[in-house]
């Protein structure tokens, strides 16, 4: 067998990641424009865009007024017209200013106009808690948007993905959301210094074990590893950790596959738990997976409150690794 | 649809295919009606009657390369775009003969041959799609123009101010097509309107705004015409007021409590078909023959499209799910 090259890998952070796949793209595609709210002059609400105004040029790189319904609205119609957008939304809250375009016609003109016109639209917003961002910049509505029909969701979680996931969704026909989790810009990761596009279909084992499945995504996979790390340390539980990547369609084989072999599962989703993804997830373990379960599917999520501003109550109303080792316990059967 | 736009002086065919494609428009709707009534049709049915002199004449302005959006009352300006009436009526009976396999009715309405991108019936809501199709074009370097029908009614949406304010900041081809008829559903413009002369509106956007007869077929096809040169040209984007009005009610589910009768009485004494046909008359253009000729023309291409709607098929319910996504 001939041995691998291997490229050298270098230290990035996700933000870094996520503006190397927009110059990428940018480079590759001459259809690809970003769009968005202080994408240029400011660099980005989160810096992810800084430098790339001066590199490609205010025709690539389109600073637009306060409007998300008619920016978002204007990748629909642009994507129509053969480009291929990219269109930042500076955090999840304020999308919903431009749910009417995502919903009312990203996700239903292929199928209402019997299949005449694709939307090759991609959309990109931060997401999440943590930052003590207080109610109206932290809330978690992935799980919203998954709902939809027509919609393709997905979450990087680590550097590689957030380096290679932009570029495969500019290559999807359909509109793509990505979300970006707002404590994850400044994390810190190897990534090949050839590292490229990623596929968006199959969830991620990022941590192999036997005895629990823990199913997350997003700003709360490190969470879940620090838990697995601290179960193996100090309970010798052996936590299997998945990261779901996409999470529609959601990779429901992946889970189930895991879930029979560990016969346990904790599903850790920082959205709310009335009516959310993690309540979808544990419904399809229960139809794919009831009779190889050891225990009922537990859920770690977020209280039912508006994400506060005070450090001490954010914090305590997220999941974090010890409400996640405490779940973990309950389905070992270990209460404490 | 003229491949060419109108350029003044216009033929006597020309004007005589001004008043076919309103009666065209008038005759589909009126059969729309019965079908209505006979189970045919069902949803939502929003007519136009009354309000065709606006997407015939103004789409003469557009050449098949532009791109047309519409709202939920939008036979009309398919027909007008060059939908066959049979393709149109087959969307109307749910038919997979329809141009959305039945998927749309009466409210989606798509065609990407003729670049008609819907059909939309989010009050608003397609006008950031004319922005960004718009957008399309003036990176894409070609010389295009989008025009966009929507009510009164979306001149009080959010989306309205956004868009104008987009397509005029970036100085996009974008013709914005407003059909006046007063009445959003129930609510009467001054009801609705802080200021009730929209065309003024446009200034708050730097935008040359105009209102224009809507009732005269003429008039708007010669103020369409002009804007869109304008707006082709890289003049950036203008805003046409067409005042009009529908003699219907609003959709077939719709009591008009809230409009005298006699209003509507009045608003039909400046027909814009009957006015038209008395135009070309006096100016020596229409004969009885000739007007018998076209009414009689204009039957049988409705009388066709409706027993092809009748013997279309259905889309099977295994392809329900089929375009959800582009297939990959
Ligand atoms: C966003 C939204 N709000 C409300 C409605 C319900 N609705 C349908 S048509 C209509 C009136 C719109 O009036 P106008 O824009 O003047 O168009 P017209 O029906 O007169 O052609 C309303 C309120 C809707 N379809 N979309
Ligand atoms: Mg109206």
């Amino acid at each position: 067998m001939a041995t691998e090259v291997r490229a050298p890998v270098r230290t990035v952070t996700y933000r870094e990641a996520l503006r190397d796949a927009h110059r990428e793209a940018l480079q590759r595609d001459p259809r690809v424009f970003l769009m968005g709210e202080d994408v240029g002059r400011y660099g980005g609400s989160y810096a992810v865009s800084k430098g790339l105004l001066e590199e490609f040029g205010p025709d690539r790189i389109r600073d637009t007024p306060l409007s998300e319904s008619t920016f978002v609205g204007a990748g629909i119609g642009a994507a129509l017209g053969g480009m291929r957008p990219i269109v930042e939304v500076m955090t999840v809250n304020f999308s919903l200013l431009a749910l009417d375009q995502i919903v009312n016609n990203a996700a239903t003109i292929r199928h209402m106009s019997g299949g005449q016109f694709s939307v090759p639209l991609v959309i990109r917003m931060a997401t999440g808690a943590g930052k003590q961002l207080a109610a109206q910049h932290a809330h978690s509505f992935e799980g919203w948007y998954a709902h939809i029909p027509g919609l393709r969701i997905v979450a990087p979680a680590t550097v590689e993905d957030a380096r290679g996931m932009l570029w495969t969704a500019l290559e999807d026909p359909d509109p793509v959301i990505i979300f970006e989790h707002q404590t994850l810009y400044n994390m810190e990761g190897p990534l090949a210094a050839d590292a490229g596009a990623v596929d968006l279909d199959r969830a991620a084992v990022r941590r192999q074990g036997r005895d629990v499945s823990l199913v997350t995504y997003g700003g709360s996979l490190g969470k879940a590893l620090q838990a697995a790390d601290q179960l193996a340390a100090g309970d010798g539980i052996d936590a299997e950790v998945i990261d779901l990547r996409t999470l529609r369609p959601l990779d429901t084989a992946t889970i189930l596959a895991s879930v029979r072999r560990t016969r346990r599962a904790v599903i850790v989703d920082e959205g709310w738990r009335s009516g959310g993804l993690s309540a979808e997830i544990s419904a399809r373990i229960m139809e794919g997976a009831f009779y190889d379960l050891d225990a009922p599917v537990a859920r770690v999520c977020t209280a039912e409150v508006p994400i506060p501003y005070a450090k001490h109550l954010e914090d305590a109303a997220l999941p974090q690794a010890a409400t996640i080792v405490d779940a973990v316990r309950g389905v070992m059967g270990q209460h404490a | 649809m003229s491949t060419q736009p109108a350029t003044a002086p216009a033929t006597a065919a020309h004007r005589l295919e001004l008043l076919r494609q309103m009666l065209r428009i008038r005759r589909f709707e009126e059969k729309c009606a019965e079908l209505y009534s006979a189970g045919k049709i069902r949803g939502f049915l929003h007519l136009y009657i009354g309000e065709e002199a606006v997407a015939a004449g103004a789409l003469q302005a557009l050449t098949a390369d532009d791109a047309v959006l519409a709202t939920y009352r939008e036979h009309g300006h398919a027909l007008v775009r060059g939908m066959a009436a049979d393709v149109l009526m087959a969307e109307m009976f749910g038919k997979a003969q329809g141009c959305c396999r039945g998927r749309g009715g009466s409210m989606h309405l798509f065609d990407g041959a003729l670049r008609f991108y819907g059909g939309s019936a989010i009050v608003g809501g397609g006008l950031p799609l004319a922005v960004g199709l718009a957008l399309a074009d003036t990176l894409q370097h070609r010389a295009r123009v989008t025009a966009c029908f929507f009510g009164d009614g979306a001149v009080a949406e959010g989306e309205f101010h956004e868009a104008m304010n987009l397509a005029s900041l970036w100085k996009l081809p974008v013709l914005f097509l407003c059909e006046n008829n007063l009445y959003a559903m129930g609510t009467r413009i001054e009801r609705a309107q802080a200021q009730t002369d929209l065309a003024r509106k446009a200034a708050a956007y730097a935008m040359p705004g105009k209102t224009v007869d809507g009732m005269d077929v003429e008039a708007v096809e010669a103020a369409a015409v002009r804007a869109a040169a304008h707006v082709r040209n890289g003049g950036g984007p203008i805003f046409l007021e067409f005042r009009t009005y529908r003699y219907r009610a609003h959709s077939m589910f719709d009591a008009e409590l809230y409009r005298d009768k006699r209003e509507v009485e009045e608003w039909k004494t400046r027909d814009p078909i009957a006015t038209f046909d008395a135009r070309l008359r006096l100016e020596g253009v229409l004969t009885d023959e000739t007007r018998a000729a076209l009414d009689r023309a204009v039957e049988k291409e409705m009388d066709e499209a409706v027993r092809f709607a009748d013997a279309g098929t259905l889309e099977p319910i295994e392809d329900l799910t089929k375009d959800v996504y582009t297939p990959r």
